[in-house]
């Protein structure tokens, strides 16, 4: 029979039937029902396999606490493991499976696992798989990774998008139950913005869920109206579906909106979910209370539920969970479950209330003084077993029970900042205590102010207090009348009978006797509790169980419970979607690309592209008939040194510097001289850090007498820029220097190689013979008929080059004529492997060489370190360690057959010696083959190297398994003269 | 976290980038007699307060701006923001 435990009421939408399927059974649900309220309304009570032991479970709650009713959602690439069915919003076509049992639901072979608990108690892990060490890696942790877990993850690509955005307000107010209600009617009519999330679709907490009324009418309707009316207020903003998961530093809040998850496809253009930063002047905490259970034996089988999520169920969802229904409670909200079913007609068993006296509730059986010990029913729940205050037991017949052990308050969000959890002994919970976030306040059943009336008044009264604070005048709220119960309850946390299990945290498996383990081997804190038993270790943050445990363990050492310790939360509130954490930043969205001017053309090509930093740089530009990199590498640098290389440079960081103290403001950042340097004129410098090492080198050009051009490497354009900033308005203040990074403004292009200057004149207007122009010579120069340009003689690659810069606007265009001018050269175009081949072919130092542990000596660049002025790193460069004898010094490498090749990262090893860390001399930093010596050439950091020049050596790559005989030479393998560069 | 920069008012700390211990401000003098014990100091011993942290945070995705924060380590409180260059000459810098 379809929805046979459907009844009448509740907040759901009949006449509109929602199919869906779980574990391939198809179903029928109504709008506004959760998966669970539809699978409890057909019957359903079994929907999951707990963690440890794969006890059959079902649904606990009713809400984001959910323990136990963890599904697998949709299928395909939008498969959802770890689904609360408790809050998933049913939709038509909902596909749902259960997780974590083998072959089936109701028949799972690893249930043997519950037959094997004494073996799988606390601290198992710590004990069972502590020898011999050799079985971890082969066979405990394979066995254990897979048994850990529960559902598991498609492997395909998530088709959804996900996005992030920013929100500010006045107020924000965390959950919209009678609190969170009051609190925005208030703030919204005294003109804040406001706004109010809630996690559920349906606004209203608790008063969805209650029979009693607001101002005579039904709380629900009364919630629906003032939702209404705020929906109609500008500067309120409602965020239904919206879970507040943290508080950052200075009111920042972080919400997951789940924008498309009630649906069965996210619609085009939509996100699915949205992750908002909020930025809120104030905030009242209004995420109202959980119910927590009693723990006693067998207290996990579907059917068994909190007493205040059966109610909810009755109430809001038209569902019966059981019949007949037993209750068990210490307090008077259990009862108000027992009344509410013996309203609506629903059969209610027993009434097994843990206090002795007091008037007894008419319409069922109430015992006082009783106790449940123990229930029956494989898959389900069908009797439980009682002993009344005279010490006899009896059995009742129960497909549901309801347990009330009494409410935490949902302070979860106050704890995050140092906020420190109060003891309430009339409540018999902790509530928000001193510290906290800055600007966060709490009202209503979150405050501990459980009553619908306390609630209304407290959200109204902390809104009132919080505008105040802001300076907003606000009316006060004419508060509608509502229940005013108080809070009745004597602490009974669990029952002490019988040698079976209790569960306390039922994701994790931990039960009563886990936490008595615990005492007994001396974890007593809270901290040592947690991680021994793993209580509130599991997805739901122990939001039931974590009281419970703390309470058995002050019963355990004799203490109370706030001297046995609190427990506060970590965000996430709840579990959280990776992808809304990445949002749009994955694949090829994951950061900002930045394009050389050159790359439209350089596509065209058919160039093949390479990240560097956010750049996107040409790697090689692959020729017809060309079938591998080294085809195409190899020509790029043989045709560059034989006649003429074009490469786009503009990735460099461009730094313009101008002002009276530039020049002396260069001779203090750079370790070398630059106040000295003639206008027009190029200097190499050597950039190091305060502590010595080198942190950049470059060329920097004299353009006048109070202008020069720095560039740094690609990769620290930023960090070089950051610390000449710093260097300018921490330690020099009052230097007259000005810095402009201008790395986007120019395109940049070296031109290298024997034909470069013939190639250039076709372009540049002014004389760049070697006499007018010669080698580091820089000007300002126009091409192509007045196009203004910068020209400057340098080389990295070794050849007579120079790097000329154009407006960016320009940089297409310089490319194109820069190739068409060299085409009677048959000059190329190279990318970034032939610029390294040729520069360590010329032994330049670069991005693997300046790894932030070598200093300029360890380079063979120790000269250039001027100590006759203070520069930033010189002082420390000269340390005693730095500068020994017999330390690392770049060498050149070769290979002594001529037809091997090095690996890269391969360490330095006397031939005889043993291939051990003791041994080692250096290691081999940049390796490529030279296509003008034939074979391959390396760099290296070698132990005194530049005494031994001429020595053979192993180089050994333990991990690659390669060992090469190599002899060491000057890094400087081609032209070490230098000729060409002055050609 | 915000920022509030003496120019441009509340900004997020994501704009910002952190560097350390405005006490990197007080450079010693590299030409002086003793510098390299100086600048060992200087740059390895550092106070690590648990509160009132003065601490260096550069605005790269903004105006650029060095700026010294006052900031509690234990609550995240900032109580001041001041331009660094002109706390680098209240300390006495210059050229």
């Amino acid at each position: 029979m379809s929805q046979m435990n459907r009844i009448a009421g509740g907040q759901i939408d009949r006449g509109q039937t929602l199919r869906f399927s779980f574990d391939g059974q198809a179903f029928t649900g109504h709008a506004g029902d959760t998966l669970a309220s539809a699978l409890l309304a057909n019957g359903v009570r079994l929907m999951g396999r707990s963690f440890k032991y794969h006890r059959p479970r079902g649904p606990l709650s009713a809400g984001s606490e959910e323990p136990n009713a963890l599904v697998e959602l949709r299928s395909g690439a939008r498969r959802e493991p770890n689904t609360r069915a408790t809050v998933t919003e049913l939709f038509a076509g909902l596909e749902a499976t259960s997780q974590n049992r083998w072959p089936s639901l109701k028949f799972d072979a690893l249930a043997i696992n519950d037959r094997l608990s004494p073996f799988f108690a606390a601290g198992f892990y710590y004990k069972t798989f502590m020898w011999p060490a050799a079985f971890w890696e082969k066979l405990y942790e394979p066995l254990i990774r897979r048994a850990a877990g529960l559902g598991t993850l498609s492997r395909e690509p998530d088709p959804d998008a996900y996005d992030k955005g920013f929100l500010h307000c006045d107020l924000l107010i965390i959950g919209a139950g009678p609190a969170g209600l009051a609190a925005a009617l208030t703030a919204g009519r005294a003109g804040a913005r406001v706004i109010i999330a809630d996690e559920d679709f349906r606004m209203g907490g608790r008063l969805n869920a209650e029979t009693f009324g607001i101002n005579d009418a039904p709380a629900a309707d009364w919630a629906a109206q003032t939702v209404a009316d705020l929906a109609q207020m500008p500067n309120v903003r409602l965020l239904p579906r919206t879970t507040i998961i943290g508080a950052f530093d200075h009111g920042i809040y972080a919400a997951v909106e789940r924008v498309s998850d009630h649906l069965a496809i996210t619609p085009a253009g939509k996100p699915r979910q949205i992750l908002w930063r909020l930025y809120a002047r104030r905030a009242i905490l209004c995420a109202g209370a959980t119910e927590r259970p009693i723990a006693f034996e067998n207290n996990d089988r579907p059917g068994i539920l909190l007493a205040g999520s059966l109610r909810a169920y009755a109430n809001r969802w038209a569902v019966a969970v059981g019949t007949p229904t037993a209750i068990f409670t210490n307090n008077d909200d259990g009862l108000r479950t027992a009344r509410d079913l013996i309203a609506k007609g629903v059969a209610v068993s027993a009434v097994i209330d843990t206090r002795a006296g007091g008037p007894k509730l008419p319409g069922t059986d109430h015992i006082q003084g009783a106790e449940v010990i123990d229930t029956a029913g494989r898959l389900g729940l069908t009797q439980i077993t009682i002993r009344d205050a005279q010490g006899r037991t009896r059995t009742i017949p129960a497909q549901a029970l309801g347990v009330s052990g009494g409410w935490n308050p949902n302070l979860n969000i106050s704890s995050h900042h140092r906020g420190r959890p109060v003891w309430n002994d009339a409540l018999a919970a902790f509530t928000p205590g001193p510290g906290g976030p800055q600007g966060l306040t709490a009202a209503g059943a979150a405050a501990g102010a459980f009553s619908t009336h306390a609630a209304l008044a407290t959200g109204a009264a902390e809104a009132l207090a919080a505008l105040a604070d802001l300076g907003i005048s606000a009316a006060q709220l004419d508060l509608p009348k509502a229940e005013d119960t108080p809070t009745a309850i004597t602490p009974h946390w669990y029952v002490a009978a019988g040698k079976g299990r209790a569960w306390i945290d039922q994701q994790n498996d931990v039960t009563v006797k886990d936490v008595k383990l615990a005492h007994q081997e001396n974890f007593r804190s809270v901290e040592h509790l947690k991680r021994y038993t793993t209580l509130g270790m599991a997805t739901d943050q122990g939001k039931t169980g974590n009281m419970l445990g703390l309470a058995v363990m002050a019963e355990l050492t004799g203490k109370t419970i706030p001297e046995t310790g609190t427990t506060i939360y970590r965000p996430p509130y709840t579990p959280v979607a990776m992808g809304v954490l990445a949002g749009r930043s994955q694949g090829a969205d994951f950061r900002p690309r930045r394009l050389t001017p050159s790359h439209r053309w350089a596509a065209e090509q058919g160039a093949v592209f390479v990240e560097v930093g956010m750049w996107l740089r040409a790697q090689w530009l692959p020729r017809a008939g060309e079938t591998h990199w080294r085809q195409s590498v190899d020509r790029e640098v043989l045709v560059t040194r034989n006649s003429a290389g074009i490469c786009d440079v503009t990735t460099l960081g461009k730094i313009d510097i101008q002002g009276t103290d530039a020049g002396l403001f260069l001779d203090r950042v750079y370790a070398n001289t630059f106040s000295t340097l003639a206008v027009g004129k190029v200097r190499y410098g050597l950039m190091l850090r305060e502590d010595g090492m080198v942190m950049d080198d470059g060329t920097t050009a004299r353009l006048g007498p109070n202008e020069y051009v720095m560039t740094t490497t690609t990769a620290n354009a930023v960090p070089v820029f950051r610390h000449l900033e710093y260097c300018r308005q921490c330690l020099w203040p009052d230097l007259d220097v000005q810095l402009i990074s201008t790395t986007e403004a120019w395109a940049q292009f070296s031109v290298a190689g024997p034909n470069a200057r013939k190639l250039l004149e076709k372009l540049v207007d002014q004389d760049i013979s070697d006499a007018a122009f010669p080698y580091m010579a820089c000007a300002e120069i126009t091409v192509c008929g007045g196009l203004r340009a910068r020209l400057f003689r340098i080389s990295f690659s070794g050849e007579l080059a120079y790097e000329i810069a154009v407006p960016t606007r320009y940089g297409d265009a310089m490319i194109r004529e820069l190739v068409a001018a060299g085409q009677e050269f048959d000059a190329v175009v190279y990318g970034t492997e032939a610029l390294g081949v040729m520069r360590v072919e010329k032994g330049h130092v670069a991005g693997n060489e300046l790894n932030g542990q070598s200093a300029a000596l360890n380079m063979g660049l120790g000269k250039m370190v001027s100590r006759k002025k203070d520069a930033i790193g010189m002082v420390l460069s000269q340390r005693e360690g730095m500068t020994r004898d017999g330390g690392l010094r770049l060498v050149g490498v070769k290979p002594v057959d001529p037809a091997k090749s090095l690996t890269a990262g391969s360490h330095f090893l006397a031939l005889g010696a043993p291939s051990t860390a003791a041994h080692d001399d250096g290691w081999l930093t940049s390796v490529v083959f030279s296509p003008n010596l034939g074979h391959s050439i390396a760099l290296g950091y070698l132990k005194n190297g530049t005494a031994r020049l001429g020595e053979r050596l192993r180089t050994v790559n333990l991990l690659a398994g390669t060992e090469v005989e190599v002899e060491i030479t000057s890094p400087h393998f081609i032209d070490p003269e230098g000729a060409r560069l002055r050609a | 976290m915000i920022i509030n920069h003496p120019l441009l008012g509340p900004r997020d700390a994501q704009e910002f980038v952190y560097f350390g211990d405005a006490a990197l401000i007080a450079r010693p003098d590299g030409l002086s007699e003793g510098a390299e014990a100086t600048f060992h100091d200087y740059l390895y011993l550092r106070d690590n307060p648990a509160g009132d942290h003065r601490e260096l945070w550069y605005h790269e995705q903004g105006d650029r701006s060095w700026l010294v924060v006052t900031r509690n380590t234990l609550t995240h409180d900032i109580t001041a923001v001041e331009l660094a260059r002109d706390v680098a000459r209240h300390m006495g810098r210059g050229r």
